[in-house]
C-alpha cells in the first residue's frame, strides 16, 4: 500500500510499504477513505519529537471502511464506515473506566520510554513516535487499529467524510480545551492560535455558554476565519499589544478562561521569540512557551488556563509566581476523544457544528509531502489539509 | 449530621502515619555521586592523556608531561571501573590511592625549583578536595554494601503495579504458574508438578537459558504467594508476591519482592545479572506490565509486524 512516511526533519515521502493485518483479537484494519494532517504532525515534521525513526508512517486523524476485524470484536464488522480516535485506549483500565482515555495504561507498548521522560506514560498514539507506541499511522491506504472496539465510532451514511473526519482528534480537542475552562455565564474566553483546534475551541466555547470569545493569531486568513465563521473577536498579535487589548476588552479584569491552542512551537513578534528559539536550538529548553506565558499573564485572578496545544518536554521562564498569586487553575491533557465523540457526532447531525469550515485544501495522498510544506508555511492560506488515499 | 457522621468515620479510621521505606534516597544519591566521580575521572584523564603539557603547566609542574600522561591513563581506568558497577567501592578506593599519589607528586614538586609554587599549591588544594569526596563516597557505598549483607551475586528486585481486577482474580491467574510463561517475557516455560512444585525455564540476555525447580512456601488465597528455589538449579531465587486491595475500586496492588542469584554453569550470566543489578527492578516491572494488559484487556498490545518504509523490501501486493 501507499503510506506517508517520515524520514527526517522536513523530509516526508509517500512510499510503498507492506499492508497491515490484524495481529490481536481486538484489532481491526481500516481502508482509509479520508485522512488529515494535524498541526501536531508539524512538530514531527520540524523534528521536535524524539524517538521518531526513519520510515515511520505518519497520521493520527483518519477514517474509512473496516476490512478486517479480530475474533474478539463484536460491535463493529467488515464493511462498517468508522472514524478512528487518535488515542489508542483499552477501555478496561482505571483511566479508561473514568473516560480519561488518553491516559490508558495499557496501550503503549513502549511505556517505559515515556516513563523515563514524564514519570508515567500516556496512551499509545498512531504515527506519533516510538515513545508513544510506535504504531503505524493513518496517512496511508490501510491502517491497523488496536482495541478497535473502543477506538472506532460508526458514522451514519447521511454524513460526508469531511463532516465527521475531525471527530478523530481536533474537534474533540477544541471541545476539551473549552470544557476544561469550566466556562460560566458571562465568561470571556481568549483563545491563542487560530489553527483548526483554535477554531473548534472558539465554536465549543460559545456552545458551552461563553459571553464572548477573543481569538489571537498573526495570519489574516486565520483571523478572518475565526471572525467570520467561528464568531470570535480577533487580535493580530503582530499589530496589537495582546495583553493591553485583552485587558481593555474585559474592563481590566482579564479573560476568565485562557486557552492555549498553540503549543511548543509558538511564535512571538519580539526579541522574546529569538530568545526562546535560541534556547530551543541550544537544547536549553525543548518547547517555546510564548503563548502559554502570555495566557498566564493575561488570565484574570482565579481564572483557568486550559492548555490544548501540545508540549513535549521542558520550558523556560514559566511564570509560576503569577499562577500562585493569581490563584490560577491550569488544566491540560491529550484529548479523551472517545469521551466526547458521540456527543459531538450528535451535534454535527443536529447541524449545531459544521466542522467542514476549516478545510482549505483537498489533495490526493500522493501529494502529502507538498501538503506538509504548504501547511508549515501557511502557503495559499492553508488551514487544514484533507488527504484522499 | 452527615458531616458529623463523616467526621466520626474518619476518626474511627485515624491512625498515625508510617515511615515509608523504599529504596533509600540517600543511597541513590551516593550512587549518583559515584557516577559523577567516574565521569570526572574520565574527563580529567582524557585531558591529561591528550594535553599533558597544558595540564602540567596548569598544575605548576612544567616538563612533567610523561608522568601526567601516565596519570591520565590511570584516571581513565578508574573512571571506567566506577561507571561499570552500581556500587564501585573497590574502584573508588583506587581513586583515593591515585589521589594520594597525586598529592605526593605535588608535595615533592613544592621543593623543586622548576615548579611554580602558587600553582602547585592551588592544584594541591583541588586534589585534596576531590580526595575528601572520594573517601566519603567510598565509605558510604561500602557501608551500604555491608548493610545489604556484603558483596553478593544476588539481585534484589522490588516493584509493584495496580491492576483493575479483584485480588482473587489476580491471585488465581498468578497461582496457575503456567500463565506467567504466557505473559512474562523472560519466562519461557513453567511446568507444575503436584501441589507445591514447579519447573521453570527462563531466558536472559545473549540467549542464555536457565532452569530450576521451585517450591511454594506460603500460599494464601487472594493474598500472598511466596516461593523458593530447590538446590541444583541454575538459579537460586526466593521471593513473595502480595495482592493488596487498592483503595476505593482501584483494583489490586501487586507487590513483588524477589531475589535471585545465578549459580554454577551460569556464572557468566551471573556477572551480567550483577552488572544489570540496578536495573533488575525495572526489568521485572516490564514483566508485570503484560500481566496487567492481559488481565485488563485480554491481550498484550504490540507493534510487531507494523508496516513502515523500513520494511519496504518485504512489501507484498495491495489488498483487493
Amino acid at each position: 500500500m501507499k503510506a506517508t512516511c517520515w524520514f527526517d526533519t522536513g523530509d516526508v515521502r509517500v512510499e510503498q510499504v507492506p499492508d497491515p493485518a490484524a495481529r490481536n483479537p481486538r484489532d481491526a484494519v481500516i481502508r482509509v477513505t479520508s485522512t488529515a494532517i494535524c498541526g501536531s504532525d508539524l512538530h514531527l515534521y520540524n523534528g521536535f519529537v524524539p524517538t521518531m525513526q526513519a520510515g515511520d508512517i505518519l497520521g493520527h486523524e483518519f477514517m474509512g471502511e473496516i476490512v478486517e476485524v479480530g475474533e474478539a470484536i463484536t460491535n463493529i464488522r467488515v464493511g462498517d464506515r468508522v472514524v478512528a480516535a487518535f488515542p489508542i485506549a483499552c477501555g478496561g483500565c482505571f483511566f479508561c473506566k473514568r473516560e480519561t482515555y488518553s491516559l490508558c495504561e495499557n496501550s503503549n507498548p513502549n511505556a517505559w520510554m515515556a516513563e523515563k521522560m514524564w514519570g508515567h506514560s500516556p496512551c499509545g498514539i498512531f504515527g506519533y513516535s516510538h515513545m508513544l507506541g510506535g504504531y503505524a499511522g493513518g496517512q496511508a491506504q490501510y491502517v491497523r487499529v488496536p482495541y478497535a472496539d473502543v477506538g472506532t465510532l460508526k458514522v451514519p451514511e447521511g454524513l460526508t467524510d469531511e463532516q465527521v473526519l475531525f471527530l478523530s482528534d481536533i474537534l474533540p480537542t477544541g471541545w476539551m480545551g473549552a470544557e476544561q475552562g469550566n466556562i460560566q455565564p458571562g465568561d470571556v474566553v481568549a483563545v491563542w492560535g487560530c489553527g483548526p483546534v483554535g477554531q473548534f475551541a472558539i465554536v465549543s466555547a460559545y456552545l458551552l455558554g461563553a459571553e464572548r470569545v477573543i481569538a489571537i493569531d498573526r495570519f489574516p486568513s486565520r483571523l478572518e476565519l475565526a471572525r467570520a465563521r467561528a464568531g470570535a473577536d480577533v487580535i493580530n498579535y503582530e499589530e496589537t499589544d495582546v495583553h493591553a487589548a485583552l485587558l481593555e476588552a474585559t474592563g481590566g479584569r482579564g479573560p476568565d478562561v485562557c486557552i492555549d491552542a498553540v503549543g511548543l512551537e509558538a511564535h512571538a513578534p519580539m526579541a522574546i521569540h529569538a530568545y526562546d528559539r535560541m534556547k530551543q536550538a541550544m537544547m536549553l529548553e525543548s518547547d517555546r512557551p510564548f503563548a502559554l506565558r502570555q495566557a498566564i499573564m493575561a488570565c484574570r485572578n482565579g481564572g483557568t488556563v486550559s492548555v490544548a496545544g501540545v508540549y513535549g518536554g521542558l520550558i523556560d521562564k514559566f511564570p509560576m509566581g503569577a499562577v500562585v498569586n493569581k490563584a490560577l487553575t491550569i488544566r491540560s491533557g491529550q484529548t479523551h476523544v472517545q469521551r466526547y465523540w458521540r456527543m459531538l457526532l450528535e451535534r454535527i447531525e443536529r447541524r449545531e457544528i459544521d466542522p467542514t469550515f476549516i478545510i482549505t485544501h483537498r489533495l490526493p495522498l500522493d501529494e502529502a509531502p507538498r501538503a506538509y510544506e504548504m501547511f508549515l508555511r501557511k502557503e495559499d492560506d492553508c488551514e487544514k489539509v484533507v488527504l484522499k488515499p | 449530621m452527615a458531616i458529623q457522621q463523616q467526621h466520626s468515620d474518619a476518626h474511627a479510621r485515624w491512625r498515625p502515619g508510617r515511615v515509608i521505606n523504599g529504596s533509600s534516597a540517600t543511597a541513590a544519591l551516593d550512587e549518583r555521586l559515584a557516577k559523577g566521580l567516574g565521569w570526572f575521572s574520565i574527563g580529567l584523564g582524557l585531558a591529561e592523556a591528550v594535553a599533558p603539557r597544558g595540564v602540567a603547566r596548569l598544575a605548576g609542574l612544567p616538563g612533567r608531561r610523561t608522568l601526567v600522561r601516565t596519570y591520565g591513563v590511570r584516571e581513565i581506568a578508574s573512571g571506567l571501573g566506577i561507571l561499570s558497577e552500581r556500587r564501585p567501592v573497590g574502584w573508588l578506593w583506587s581513586r583515593v590511592a591515585g589521589d594520594v599519589l597525586d598529592l605526593a607528586t605535588l608535595a615533592a614538586a613544592l621543593t623543586s625549583p622548576r615548579s611554580r609554587r602558587g600553582r602547585v599549591l592551588a592544584a594541591t588544594a583541588a586534589v585534596a578536595g576531590v580526595t575528601a569526596l572520594d573517601v566519603l563516597c567510598a565509605r558510604r557505598l561500602g557501608a551500604q554494601v555491608e548493610a545489604d549483607g556484603g558483596q553478593s551475586d544476588a539481585v534484589r528486585a522490588r516493584t509493584s503495579i495496580t491492576i483493575m481486577r479483584s485480588p482473587d482474580d489476580v491471585y488465581r491467574f498468578w497461582r496457575d504458574f503456567t500463565n506467567l510463561a504466557r505473559v512474562m517475557r523472560h519466562v519461557e516455560s513453567v511446568h507444575v508438578h503436584g501441589e507445591r512444585r514447579s519447573h521453570w525455564v527462563a531466558r536472559a540476555a545473549g540467549g542464555l537459558r536457565y532452569e530450576w525447580d521451585a517450591e511454594l512456601v506460603e500460599d494464601r488465597r487472594g493474598e500472598l504467594i511466596t516461593w523458593r528455589s530447590l538446590p541444583g538449579g541454575d538459579v537460586e531465587t526466593y521471593g513473595s508476591v502480595r495482592f493488596v486491595p487498592a483503595p476505593a475500586g482501584r483494583g489490586t496492588e501487586v507487590h513483588l519482592d524477589m531475589e535471585y542469584r545465578v549459580t554454577g554453569a551460569g556464572l557468566l550470566g551471573g556477572a551480567v545479572a550483577r552488572l544489570l543489578g540496578g536495573g533488575a527492578s525495572s526489568l521485572v516491572a516490564e514483566d508485570l506490565r503484560p500481566l496487567k494488559q492481559v488481565l485488563e484487556t485480554g491481550e498484550i498490545p504490540t507493534t510487531d509486524g507494523s508496516p513502515s518504509a523500513r520494511l519496504r523490501d518485504a512489501a507484498r501486493g495491495g489488498r483487493p
